[in-house]
């Protein structure tokens, strides 16, 4: 029916307008339910390495329980089966918490790891010189696992930002979810799609490069002088 | 002979069912310099780490300056210290690791200060100019800046000399601080370590620097299978020794240099 049809610049642009607002919200899902993942997977992290049996525990099923379940499934089991017992979240709110309680499991390995790989001898000679094992762990252990950590962490967070897409089956307004009206209202599905691609590679791009300075900026050699 | 420094008696320290020191009784005096040698795996690396209480001893009493490291009597019975507190008896005391262990994520500058500023609660300033005067004194002015990394094997230990040294440690624990080394970088380390001798501080150093351990060291102890099999000035150790488990020792590390 619309082939052949031309589309107008006008219409270009309201495609264009309402995929950025969709946009918007990916954004805003992506950033807070990464604070979540990283927030709630250091402190995984911090429960796996510690000395109590029973908050390592309780970290490890945690992550059995996230890491088995996909993700899709554990959105409508936070959106519908919450909303069952009267717990009524906004969508985007069960959305972040999804992805945010989601993403914890897996970025609770990538920090685990990252401190693990931190040579025994740092411990040491930071406890020799007399910090406490808090500050050696701190200023000693963190900084440098940290380093190992961002690209994994930056890595997670590009597959979150296109993961979010699954968001649109809670009805959350972003780009999917947009593109997915604008294809029922105008039939333009190669347009929007295209539009929609391009949106996607300009938003995760970026953090690419940001992943890489922040990787910078927390080797050695970042004075030089 | 007044107390000594460090009073080691009955110390036995277990791996699992494998005992790794049988029962070490040892005294250093202030400003003494003590060598330990023996065979690999006879145990010197595990006596020193038990000094400081990196590792927890299995039986045993330490005491520096006449306060047991690890333990604090209260109410009759023994506890094990707060973290805090070991620390605090820590910083008192300056380790050198065979493998240097610099903190990679700081410059050699902010290597040396750390102790200081954290520890000690030093002003950057101060610390700053401590630590400056430290790495002129072993050579490194030059390389306050670099990360170590960037610095040869020799250099980063005598890094790690200088790091220990901010924290003004009444006793140095050394564990065979050449033994990473390229042959021809051993020597500076030695220099910066033997004018460190001569300046009076106590220092117990394990190596397999014969030469060195001869010519520094004011007692000798050899070790081996986890025991003290002999102990004397080195003269006697190199020239004279009683023990027959001392004397194939040392020919064959003499046949191996
Ligand atoms: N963390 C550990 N767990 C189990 N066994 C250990 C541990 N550390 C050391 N050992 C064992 O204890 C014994 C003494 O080791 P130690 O490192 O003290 O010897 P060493 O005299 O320093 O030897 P080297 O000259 O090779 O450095 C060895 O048999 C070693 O395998
Ligand atoms: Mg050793």
């Amino acid at each position: 029916m619309m082939d052949g049809a031309v589309v107008t610049p006008e219409m270009l642009l309201y495609l264009l307008r309402t995929l950025l607002i969709g946009a918007g919200a990916t954004i805003w899902l992506t950033a807070a339910s990464l604070v979540v993942a990283v927030v709630l997977g250091f402190g995984l992290a911090l429960m796996r390495l510690s000395d109590s049996k029973v908050l390592q525990g309780i970290a490890r099923v945690y992550l059995e329980i996230f890491r088995n379940i996909p993700i899709l499934t554990q959105l409508f089991v936070i959106y519908f089966g919450l909303s069952r017992y009267g717990i009524m979240l906004p969508a985007t709110v069960a959305a972040t918490l999804g992805f945010g309680l989601n993403g914890a499991s897996m970025l609770s390995e990538v920090f685990r790891s990252a401190i693990l790989s931190v040579d025994r001898g740092q411990r040491e000679a930071g406890l020799a010189i007399g910090l406490t094992s808090r500050q050696a762990f701190r200023l000693l252990i963190l900084p440098q696992a940290a380093r190992t950590a961002i690209p994994p962490i930056g890595n997670y967070a590009i597959g979150l930002l296109k993961d979010t897409s699954l968001a649109s089956a809670v009805a959350v307004p972003e780009i999917a979810m947009r593109a997915k009206m604008l294809v029922a209202e105008t039939y333009l599905s190669t347009e929007i799609y295209m539009m929609v691609a391009v949106v996607y590679l300009a938003l995760s791009l970026p953090l690419a490069r940001l992943t890489a300075l922040a990787e910078r900026r927390f080797s050695p050699h970042r004075s030089a002088a | 002979m007044s107390e000594p420094l460090v009073r080691i008696r009955g110390l036995k320290k277990a791996y699992g069912i494998h005992l790794v020191l049988q029962g070490i009784d040892l005294d250093v005096h202030s400003g003494e310099k003590l060598c330990l040698i023996g065979p690999s795996g006879s145990g010197k690396t595990t006596l020193l780490r038990c000094v400081n209480w990196l590792e927890e001893p299995t039986g045993g009493e330490i005491l520096i300056d006449g306060a047991p490291i690890g333990t604090v009597a209260k109410g009759g019975r023994s506890h094990r210290m707060s973290d805090v507190e070991l620390a605090r008896m820590r910083a008192g005391i300056g380790m050198v690791f065979q493998r240097f262990n610099l903190f990679p994520h700081l410059t050699v500058l902010e290597n040396v200060m750390l102790g200081p500023v954290r520890v000690l609660g030093a002003g950057r300033a101060e610390a700053e100019a401590t630590a400056r005067g430290l790495l002129a004194k072993v050579g490194l002015s030059e390389k306050v800046a670099a990360y170590p990394d960037r610095l040869s094997g020799g250099q980063q230990q005598r890094v790690a000399i200088a790091r220990a040294l901010a924290m003004k440690p009444k006793l140095m624990l050394f564990d065979e601080p050449t033994s990473a080394l390229d042959p021809e970088l051993v020597g500076e380390v030695l220099a910066v370590m033997r004018q460190l001798a001569n300046e009076g501080m106590t220092m117990i150093i394990v190596t397999h620097e014969m030469r060195f351990a001869e010519t520094v060291a004011d007692k000798v102890v050899f070790m081996a299978d986890g025991l003290i099999v002999e102990e004397g000035p080195p003269a006697r150790i190199f020239r004279d020794p009683q023990v027959e488990r001392t004397r194939a020792f040392l020919s064959a590390v003499e046949h191996r240099v």
